[in-house]
């Protein structure tokens, strides 16, 4: 079995492919075989190697017939947020104990009819909510990165933390991702992998588990740009089942990557240099910035004013929605369901033991918010934040093309580390979160190594539906940092 | 006049609001494809969204926008060209989302009016504060099991209409005259069923009292009445209840009650303190529900004729008294198959037919317009025969039985029957000579003074010619002969 095979990016494993220099189903197998060697990682809920085993070997069949879709033969993983039929869907949470959808996600759907060779189902903090993927119910995903001569478990961030292990541990050539607050971003930059967060409306809702619909959005998670933008192509588009998709036509993202980007505009916020951030933060950034202008780049100094607010009033919006989305989750009609007492009393066992101690603090806070008397003071005032941190990028827009930042403000910490602290969690989000409360495409890609040897993450932020320059922009990034660190395989068990 | 409440310290004034929820009518729900056909197997009318399985989403369902805008428009009601769909929280195992999705803050539809005839001919404009759109839930079942409580999805996600109206009414006897209205309008329009008994339309009932002139008083809510009679009923009761405590010295605990039809009373459901916190936002999933005037005048340009407009067509153009009209416009099919049958003929006649005999037999076979065995043309053509002298009114009503009874046009009874009117005055003439000669006393005695005695001879007569002789012909003989 070549572990090669699982080193390729998915470009290099199309052309295989294509030339028949290799087949999707020994593609396949070399990754079933790896993740069955990483089971230390935690990576992921559901393994599915006999729907691999068949979605391969009708890829193989189809490229036979020079008949390939975007994704044919391409072995991926998808987030357990996402609702795949016929396969155990959990969002990692108790509460949707043995859920077992009848319907597929409309961008997993997508990407079948692509081609892709499903390998399993990625663990994930419950309900997306987490930074850490420590508070799913199927237990913490580890970080495949360790300091070097230092064996702690570091968190591979979160929510889309086993979908940012499984890609960065090659068990998977791409996993999908949803990211509502950083959930893809902040992951990709602890794992040294890219994660993009398209543009609110650019991929469906629909079958994904909602945790605050208005934020909420699907993307890929790869080991190169190119493939985020190759994987991207097979997620998106519009859907009339979601009345939030957008009806533009999708572009060929793959087509520009590698076009100049002299003369673009890059923006650089100065409040998003915040105080406490490490100075090898802020270095990268200005290697990012010096990367850019090399390139023929003109950098420009903007300002987003409301940039501090952005992340308060974020854990208001989103909580809120969230308590709201998770309401159905009552153990009435799926899932788990504690019998006991009288119908009140079920609800309270129910949501009592299929919830965690996260999801049970913002459901909480959510209807805190919402309640009469507060409503105006938190939900109204921080969606009143919203249109204002929307405005501050229509500014910018005016002047730049996209926005170069760091991902996060620190690199991938320790298992437990901050478990007691949801603040200091919380605060793990505090340079992706405005791009959501805008709705604007997002890109993170590694662009170095911290001085303990952990990947660190730039981010860059575009125009709505505008994912091709940030694409180009994270592209011109990826070749100039010429990141080629790989976590050395602590966890394999063969 | 109902409306107050003699009480022992002094007069008391009801003031009514109602809430009414209308089942919109439409082949699906308001948010997802599945069917709304009443009385189907349970649980087999639940799409993906409407049981609230993960991940899944609403998508608005243009027709009850549409039907909605209808309904503002026959409500003469300001129509919003943006409104927004609010998250109503709260949790019942009928509820599948947690939540409702309904229109709080912004409603598709503004203020408007109702205009209410009452019985002894006056009219009252009832103010309509709002209509907004709104999910229904499903249905909880208790009885099916002693420990366990089943819950059919089939309605849940239906499109509902709640119309708001101001608290203008003022006894049981407007607010059942408003319901009627209200119901007679969505069926004139086509946007709702109005059928109570099988919950298309239901009544939440705001009650308080005051005295007159005074500021309003504390109200009560009660829930979910589903007839006409039952919210009088209610209104009655707890109008009654609240001045009883007010005039006992109490103050009047702002609840929301439940009516007992069968006991005839209202009793609290829940205190103002237990009252829900519904935590309203706007729903994420659905974007500001938006529409242009031009769709909205297309929507005007279809509207039927409303009750109140053909109300006064009948009486401007047809010549019926404004309580005839009012009476045959509340049904549109009474209203249809009185112009059908008034068609080029003597509206006040058909009027009459279809307001006396007609309604009376239907009511006396539980019957219906549209299942009258008499049609519209049929019940024309009887009218036309006593224009035309053909029949007598008397021979009419016999032949107005036997239409209800067989269905048949009159003309072929009347000819069938031999019931055609004498209008031979030869003929009739006969007939006067035979009864006086067989009646000398009586002829004696009419002369003699006796003048009740005609109708003796008119009598006679007429059964002489098994009441066909034409009526007037024989007054006239009759009169001539008796007196000569």
């Amino acid at each position: 079995m070549s572990t090669s095979l699982t080193s390729l990016t998915i470009a290099d494993a199309r052309a295989q492919l294509g030339d028949r220099s290799i087949s999707a189903r020994e593609l396949a197998e070399s990754h079933i075989a790896g993740i069955e060697a990483s089971r230390a990682l935690n990576a992921f809920v559901s393994e599915t190697a006999d729907r691999a085993i068949a979605d391969a070997a009708r890829a193989d069949a189809r490229l036979a017939k020079g008949d390939a879709g975007v994704l044919e033969g391409i072995p991926v993983a998808i987030k357990d947020l996402f609702c795949t039929k016929g396969v155990l869907s959990t969002a990692g949470s108790h509460i949707l104990n043995g859920f077992v959808p009848a319907y597929e996600s409309t961008v997993t759907a997508n990407m079948w009819r692509e081609g892709a060779v499903m390998l399993g189902k990625t663990n994930m903090d419950e309900f997306a909510m987490g930074s850490s993927n420590e508070t799913s119910y199927y237990g913490p995903v580890l970080n495949p990165w360790r300091r070097p001569g230092d064996n702690r478990d570091l968190v591979p961030g979160g929510s889309s933390g086993g979908s940012a292990a499984a890609v960065a541990a090659q068990l998977c050539l791409g996993a999908t991702g949803t990211d509502t607050g950083g959930s893809i971003r902040q992951p990709a930059a602890f794992t040294g992998t890219v994660g993009l967060k398209p543009t609110y409306g650019r991929c469906s809702r629909w079958g994904i588990v909602a945790f605050a619909s208005s934020l909420d959005q699907a993307g890929p998670m790869t080991r190169t740009v190119g493939d985020a933008a190759i994987m991207l192509k097979a997620m998106a588009g519009y859907d009339a089942k979601d009345s939030t998709s957008v009806d533009v036509a999708v572009p060929d993202y793959e087509s520009v990557l590698e076009d100049s980007v002299k003369g673009l505009r890059i923006g650089i916020p100065a409040e998003y240099r915040i105080d406490g951030t490490p100075a090898e933060i802020v270095a990268l950034w200005e290697s990012g910035i010096a990367w850019l202008k090399d390139a023929g780049a003109e950098i420009v100094a903007v300002s987003l004013p409301h940039t501090k607010y952005a992340l308060p009033a974020y854990y208001i919006v989103a909580p809120a929605e969230a308590s709201s989305n998770l309401a159905r989750y009552d153990g009435v009609r799926y899932g788990l369901r504690v019998d006991q007492g009288d119908l009140t009393e079920m609800y309270e066992a129910t949501r009592a033991a299929g919830f965690g101690a996260e999801v049970k603090r913002r459901i909480l806070i959510g209807t805190y918010v919402l309640s009469a008397g507060y409503y105006d003071a938190y939900y109204l005032q921080a969606q009143k934040v919203r249109t204002l941190i929307a405005d501050d990028f229509k500014q910018a827009w005016q002047k730049v093309d996209v926005l170069l930042t760091p991902t996060t403000p620190e690199p991938a910490f320790g298992v437990g580390e901050k478990s007691d602290d949801p603040v200091a969690m919380y605060l793990n989000d505090i340079l992706t979160v405005p791009a959501n409360m805008a709705g604007l495409p997002a890109l993170s890609l590694p662009a170095g190594l911290s001085s303990q040897g952990l990947p660190l993450g730039l981010q860059v932020v575009g125009r709505a539906f505008d994912e091709e320059t940030v694409l180009r922009v994270g592209r011109a990034l990826e070749r100039a940092a010429a990141f080629d660190g790989r976590p050395a395989p602590w966890w394999r068990s063969s | 006049m109902g409306g107050t409440i003699q009480g022992a310290t002094g007069t008391w004034e009801m003031v009514i609001g109602l809430e009414v929820h209308a089942q919109i009518t439409s082949n699906s729900k308001l948010f997802s494809g599945a069917s709304t056909a009443f009385g189907a197997e349970p649980n087999t009318q639940v799409s993906l969204v409407d049981a609230a399985m993960p991940g899944m989403l609403p998508v608005i369902n243009k027709v009850c926008v549409e039907q909605a805008v209808r309904t503002g428009l026959g409500l003469k009601a300001q129509i919003n060209l943006r409104s927004v769909f609010d998250r109503k929280n709260y949790f019942y195992p009928d509820l599948p989302q947690g939540y409702q999705i309904s229109q709080f803050l912004q409603p598709v539809v503004g203020a408007g009016t109702v205009v209410l005839d009452m019985d002894d001919g006056r009219t009252r404009e009832i103010g309509i504060t709002r209509l907004h759109l709104e999910q229904d839930a499903g249905k909880s079942v208790h009885d099916l099991g002693p420990d366990r409580t089943y819950v059919d999805l089939n309605r849940s996600g239906i499109a509902l209409m709640e119309i708001v109206s101001e608290p203008d009414l003022r006894s049981s006897e407007e607010a059942g005259a408003y319901l009627r209205k209200l119901r007679s309008i969505l069926r004139y329009l086509g946007t709702c069923d109005g059928n109570m008994e099988q919950g298309s339309m239901r009544a939440d009932v705001n009650v308080s009292v005051r005295r007159p002139g005074a500021d309003y008083g504390t109200r009560c809510e009660i829930k979910n009445v589903n007839s006409v009679r039952f919210v009088q009923q209610a209104i009655e009761y707890e109008a009654q209840r609240q001045v009883d405590i007010l005039e006992e010295g109490g103050v009047i605990a702002q609840q929301t009650r439940l009516f007992d039809s069968r006991k005839g009373e209202t009793r609290s459901m829940r205190s103002k303190e237990e009252a829900h916190d519904y935590r309203y936002f706007p729903d994420p999933d659905l974007l500001p529900l938006e529409f242009d005037q031009a769709w909205v005048d297309e929507i005007a340009s279809s509207l039927p004729e409303l009750p109140d407009d053909r109300k006064a067509r009948f009486v401007g153009a047809l010549g019926l008294s404004p309580y005839d009209a009012g009476v045959l416009v509340a049904e549109k099919e009474v209203a249809e198959f009185f112009e059908e049958a008034a068609r080029d003929r003597d509206a006040k006649a058909v009027a009459n037919w279809i307001m006396g005999d007609l309604f009376g037999a239907l009511n006396k076979s539980g019957l219906d317009i549209a299942r009258s065995p008499i049609s519209a043309a049929h019940l024309g053509a009887l009218v036309d025969l006593i224009a035309d002298d053909t029949i007598s009114g008397r021979i009419a009503k016999d032949v107005f039985d036997e239409m209800m009874k067989t269905g048949r046009p009159p003309a072929e009874i009347v000819d069938q029957r031999g019931l055609r009117q004498v209008t031979d005055s030869g003929a009739i003439e006969a007939i006067v000579d035979a009864v006086m000669e067989s009646n000398p006393d009586k002829v004696a005695e009419y002369r003699g003074g006796k003048d009740k005695l005609f109708g003796f001879f008119v009598g006679q007569v007429m059964k002489q010619s098994q009441g066909k002789a034409n009526p007037k012909i024989v007054n006239d003989l009759l009169q001539q002969k008796l007196s000569g």
